[in-house]
Formats: C-alpha cells, sequence, structure tokens
C-alpha cells in the first residue's frame, strides 16, 4: 500500500430506517407531524362542537335567570351574566357562528387568491402587472380598519355577509404568494413539455401547475381562517356585526360593555379568549405543520443530539456535516479527522 | 433610485384607490342613514357644513358621480373631512389631529420595538436550533393567536385596580392639561405602559417565527460554510453573515404586514380608552358617526403607507442590490 487510505466517515443517527416502512409512513407523514396532528384533533374538536353545541348546551343562551353574575359553579360551569345567561351555553353555541364565517371567508378568499395569483404569474405581462398592483394595494391598505367600515355600512350585518366582506378583503397575501410561486413554476421543463404536445392553457394550469401549488394554498387557506375569525370576534366586540346572534365575539361585547372588569367577573371573558385562543394556536399548528411538511428543515424536532456507534455524542447543526473519528472512542473529536484507517492497514 | 421611485409611484396609487374606496363606501349604504343624521342637527348646522357634508356621501342627488368624485377631491385636499356627529359640531380633522400623536406615539414606538426585539429573539432561535429556545415557539404562538384585545382585557384585570401603578384607562392623570411638562409626560408615559406591553406580547411573536426560519434557511447556505472554515467566531458569522442576510426579507415583511398590525393593535386603544384615533373609531361605529369613520379610515391608510415608505428606505440601506441597479 503506497499512499494511507483516508476516511471520513459522517455521523449518520443509529438504525438505518427500512425502506419499505419509509414507504409506507409517507402516506400519512403530514398527520405523523406532531404540530399538525395537534392542530388538527383541536380543530376537529372545534367543528365537532360547532356542530353539536346548540343541541348539548344545558341552557338557551338568551334565556334569563335569577342568577346574575354568579362565578363557576356546577350548574353554570362557566358563570353567569349580568341577566343571568349562561356563559357556558353561550360559548358553545357562539362556536357555530365562529366556524362558519371563518371556513366561509377562508374559502372565499383562497377561491379569490388562487384565482388572481395563478392567473397573474402564469399569464405574465400587463395582465401581471395590474393583477399584482391590484394585490399590493389591497394588502398595503390596514384590512381590520375597512372591514370594520364596510361591515358598518350594511344595516344589521349577519354572519353571512361578514364572512363575505372579509373574505372579500383579505385574499392579498395568498395571491401574492401563489403569484411567486406560479412565475417560478411557469418556465419549468416539464410546463414546457406540456405546452409543446399542445395542450391547452387551462390544462396546464390546472393538471400541470396547481397539483404542485397545494401546500401553498392550504397554508394560505389555514391562516386566512385565522384571520377571518379575529376579525369576526373583532367586528361582534365593537359591536358593528347584528348581537343577535351569538358568538364569541358578542359574549365579549357584553362584557366589556356591562362592566365585567369592574365587577369582577372574569369567567364571564376567560372562556371565549381561551377558545379563540385554542382555535387560533390549533390553526397555526396546522400551518407549521404544512410548512414543515414542504420545507423540512424548519423542522426543530429532529433528534439534535445524536449518539453513534461508538458511543460519541454529536449535535447535529444545519449547515455542518459533523465528522467522526472511527478509530475509537478516546480519540479527540475535532471537526475534520483525517486518520490512516486501521482496517486498510491490517489488509495491508 | 429607480427603486425608490417606484416604490413612491406605487404608494400615490395605493393612496388614490384608498380615497376612492372611501369615495365609494358610503355610496353604497342602503336607505339614507347620513341624511337622517344632518336632519337631526338641522338648526346647528351651516349652510356650509352641510355642503361639504353632502360632498362626502353623495346625497347631491343632481350632481352626476363624476363631478362628485372632483368635488370630493378638492375637499380633501383641503383637509375638510366634514363634521363629527359624535361630537357636534367639531369638524373631524380636528378630532383626529388631536388623537393621532397619541396613536403615533403607542402603536408607532411598541411596533418597531416589537420587530426590534422580536428580530434578535428569532435570530438566536434560528441559530440554536434545537436548543431550548425551540421551546419558545409553542408559548409565542399561544400568544400570537390570542386577540390583542382580549389580553388587554386580561391584563386590566389582573394589574390595573383602584390602588395599582397601573392606571387602567385613559392616556393621563384626568386632572392636568396636555402640555410637555414633566408631570405630564410621567403621567402619560405611566398611562401607556400596559397598553404597550399588551401590544408587544402579541405581536412579538409573529417576528421571532419569521426571522428563526430566515436565519434556520440561510444557516444552510454555503458561505456560512465558508465563515466557519475560515475560522471566524461564532458570534461574527451568526451577526455578520447569517443575520444580515436574514434580516432582507423580515423588512419586506415588515412594510407588507404593518396594515394588519396597526389594525389589531388600535383594538387595544378601545380596551385601555387611549385618547388615540383607534378609540376614535370605536366611538364612531358606536354612534354610526360616518365622516368620522371615513376620516379615521384615511388617516390610518395615509400614516401604514408612510410607514411603509419608510421601510423601504431601510430596505435599501440593508441591501447594497437595490442601490446598485439605479
Amino acid at each position: 500500500m503506497s499512499a494511507p487510505a483516508t476516511t471520513i466517515v459522517a455521523a449518520t443517527p443509529e438504525g438505518q430506517v427500512d425502506a419499505a416502512a419509509a414507504a409506507k409512513r409517507r402516506r400519512l407523514r403530514f398527520v405523523a407531524n406532531p404540530k399538525a396532528a395537534t392542530g388538527l384533533v383541536v380543530l376537529g374538536f372545534f367543528c365537532l362542537i360547532a356542530i353539536i353545541g346548540p343541541w348539548i348546551a344545558p341552557f338557551d343562551p338568551s334565556a334569563r335567570s335569577s342568577d346574575l353574575i354568579q362565578g363557576p359553579s356546577g350548574k353554570h360551569w362557566f358563570g353567569t351574566t349580568h341577566l343571568g345567561q349562561d356563559v357556558f351555553s353561550q360559548v358553545l353555541v357562539g362556536t357555530r357562528g365562529v366556524m362558519f364565517v371563518g371556513l366561509l371567508a377562508g374559502v372565499i378568499a383562497t377561491a379569490l387568491s388562487v384565482l388572481i395569483g395563478v392567473s397573474s404569474g402564469f399569464l405574465g405581462g400587463a395582465a401581471d402587472e395590474s393583477l399584482s398592483a391590484l394585490s399590493n394595494v389591497f394588502l398595503v391598505i390596514p384590512a381590520l380598519p375597512l372591514i370594520i367600515i364596510v361591515a358598518s355600512t350594511i344595516p344589521g350585518a349577519g354572519d353571512l355577509m361578514v364572512a363575505l366582506v372579509i373574505g372579500l378583503t383579505s385574499w392579498a397575501w395568498g395571491a401574492r404568494i401563489l403569484r411567486a410561486q406560479t412565475l417560478s413554476l411557469r418556465r419549468r421543463d416539464y410546463v414546457e413539455a406540456a405546452r409543446a404536445t399542445g395542450e391547452s392553457t387551462w390544462r396546464i394550469i390546472t393538471v400541470e401547475i396547481l397539483p404542485n401549488l397545494t401546500a401553498i394554498i392550504a397554508s394560505g387557506f389555514v391562516g386566512t381562517v385565522i384571520f377571518a375569525v379575529m376579525s369576526e370576534i373583532t367586528l361582534a366586540f365593537i359591536g358593528i356585526s347584528t348581537i343577535s346572534e351569538w358568538n364569541w365575539g358578542t359574549i365579549l361585547f357584553w362584557a366589556q360593555s356591562q362592566q365585567a372588569l369592574a365587577q369582577g367577573a372574569w369567567w364571564w371573558f376567560v372562556p371565549a379568549g381561551l377558545a379563540i385562543a385554542f382555535l387560533g394556536t390549533a390553526l397555526s399548528l396546522i400551518n407549521f405543520g404544512i410548512d414543515e411538511f414542504v420545507s423540512p428543515r424548519l423542522r426543530s424536532n429532529g433528534h439534535t443530539k445524536v449518539k453513534t456507534t461508538d458511543g460519541h455524542t454529536v449535535k447535529m447543526r444545519v449547515g455542518f456535516t459533523p465528522v467522526l473519528n472511527t478509530a475509537g472512542k478516546d480519540a479527540p473529536v475535532t471537526p475534520v479527522v483525517r486518520k490512516a484507517s486501521e482496517k486498510a492497514k491490517g489488509a495491508a | 433610485m429607480k427603486f425608490l421611485l417606484q416604490r413612491i409611484v406605487f404608494y400615490l396609487f395605493t393612496a388614490w384607490a384608498a380615497i376612492t374606496i372611501n369615495f365609494f363606501i358610503p355610496r353604497m349604504i342602503p336607505g339614507d342613514p347620513v341624511t337622517s343624521l344632518i336632519n337631526k342637527f338641522q338648526g346647528q348646522m351651516s349652510t356650509e357644513a352641510i355642503n361639504s357634508l353632502y360632498v362626502l356621501f353623495g346625497l347631491d342627488e343632481n350632481a352626476s358621480l363624476w363631478s362628485q368624485y372632483v368635488d370630493y377631491w378638492g375637499q380633501i385636499f383641503h383637509g375638510d373631512l366634514g363634521l363629527s356627529f359624535t361630537f357636534f359640531p367639531t369638524p373631524v380633522s380636528e378630532i383626529l389631529k388631536q388623537s393621532l400623536p397619541w396613536t403615533i406615539a403607542l402603536v408607532g414606538i411598541t411596533t418597531f420595538a416589537s420587530f426590534m426585539i422580536g428580530t434578535s429573539l428569532g435570530v438566536l432561535a434560528g441559530w440554536r436550533r434545537g436548543s431550548w429556545l425551540d421551546g419558545l415557539l409553542p408559548v409565542t404562538t399561544f400568544l400570537s393567536s390570542i386577540p390583542y384585545f382580549w389580553l388587554g382585557l386580561l391584563a386590566i384585570t389582573l394589574f390595573a385596580g383602584p390602588d395599582s401603578f397601573f392606571p387602567s384607562s385613559g392616556g393621563y392623570e384626568p386632572g392636568l392639561v396636555p402640555s410637555w411638562d414633566r408631570e405630564f409626560i410621567a403621567s402619560a408615559i405611566q398611562h401607556s405602559l400596559l397598553p404597550a406591553i399588551t401590544i408587544l406580547i402579541s405581536s412579538v411573536s409573529g417576528w421571532i417565527l419569521s426571522m428563526r426560519n430566515m436565519m434556520v434557511t440561510v444557516a444552510s447556505e454555503d458561505y456560512i460554510t465558508v465563515a466557519h472554515a475560515k475560522g471566524l467566531s461564532e458570534r461574527r458569522v451568526m451577526v455578520s453573515y447569517a443575520a444580515r442576510n436574514a434580516l432582507l426579507p423580515n423588512v419586506s415583511g415588515f412594510a407588507l404586514s404593518l396594515g394588519f398590525i396597526v389594525g389589531g393593535t388600535l383594538l387595544v386603544e378601545i380596551v385601555f380608552s387611549y385618547p388615540g384615533i383607534g378609540y376614535n373609531l370605536f366611538q364612531a361605529v358606536g354612534s354610526k358617526d360616518y365622516p368620522l369613520m371615513q376620516g379615521v379610515f384615511l388617516v390610518i391608510t395615509m400614516s401604514v403607507l408612510m410607514a411603509n415608505l419608510v421601510a423601504d428606505v431601510a430596505y435599501l440601506l440593508l441591501d447594497p442590490r437595490t442601490r446598485k441597479e439605479g
């Protein structure tokens, strides 16, 4: 042997993943992400409440009783309001309105953002210029004050109207991101190939481009639902949408206007706020799940401390390939260890 | 320079769009709530004031839409936004002039501070990925999912009270007269602490998250590896190589999301009865004071556009590429 062979071994996590198992897991990979799974479970719970809430509520949310402003008890789990209404029932019944407006506004805004974003990215030229200027204008104009003003000019705006207003004003963010992604996709080889084989523009957009935008559309949808829920609750809280329909914002509206704070009636506004926070967190978690699904770099829950086969502990970091001495435990671990392989020597 | 000019043209266009939207919204109101309000104050209004409201709300049936539009622009340029119904007979522009400094001080400073704090924390969280700092993420996610105004309610219950250091409402001690003396400023700062902390807590997490994700992306670039290989100190690589480059998208993100943030922070003013624009909007909505609502919307939009321009200048200074092109 003339020159000593050099081995540089990259540290790999212990145990090779079985190829067959990996393939099987891939289908459920999104759900297997703990963040996404938690988010989906909580979202599912709220959807369930939205459907069955009005039936399982122990009291009529608007019914008055003689128990005025009472703290949580066995009879009234979340206490009562100034009119003796049961806050627990109000939260349960109110879930339906919140979910309805959130999801409907999300669907409207997502449809608009796909329509505007994808066509602006795909068509290019003057159409692109004007469509992206339009979405930038909607992006820069403060959305919430606009929604407040538009909603307040519509007398007695119900859930449907509120959802429409929110949906029509909050599509711009999604459109911008979709446009950017479409721009990068439209010159890819497979799209060019489809164009060369004579596929129609419509078919290229729906069959070649849209499937590749699924993750972005999904995350845009979830983001819009968060925004819509917040806006709707805000509208109800400042008393714009009809206060005859219960939702979490209406509860907060009454709590604020009846001086719940001054009376120390924390149970009046805490449950509704926590419900909003949990719903928002669940949706954000789903979005993180989608982000990490698309860009694996963002995952933080990977095994950052890895134990190698010979007992070294190495901290994995992005941008670094930890390199190990394979000779033995006692040898110093330096970023790069180059050493003549014992095996090669022995064989020689 | 070309970059800046393009942006200025865009903001002028946006300002035109916002004013045009503002022109059309009241014309969509079904029925005629404004006429009934004008009738209510019939005896107390000068013909001039009534005329100005007619122009603002398109009640002048005889004029064509185009001439209404031209008249409307003329009024906007004169700063005439009509009379407020809530604070009759004060002009809307007068009310906004009083409340705007409060909002700019509170929302401006807290938004900037939250961007700075969030970005620095995001740099650390992204650089030390997998350390305990990742534990911050779920907490901040939860905090950012809470509506600003609800956090404000909670803060008042927990920290404000008759004998607490934090006052629960208002912008300054009721007895004081707004001026630049020490007593007044101290009182104003004391009153703004709780709203400021509320805004800070709920808005900081967004910046942490976006900066962390940017850092994670940047950290795997080749030039980071090269910087490490050169033997530069960890701190130098983190700040001058990774953070410097990760900051750019965050600054442009800052400009774009200002509209969202300002909308949310205005609500904090409502909860704390802070004498700013957001509280004005609340009062206007409560009493169907359309001229005030329109004025608030215009002022908020213009302020956000100005802030955007400032963010663009910052971007220009941070990114040499934009300077080279012009």
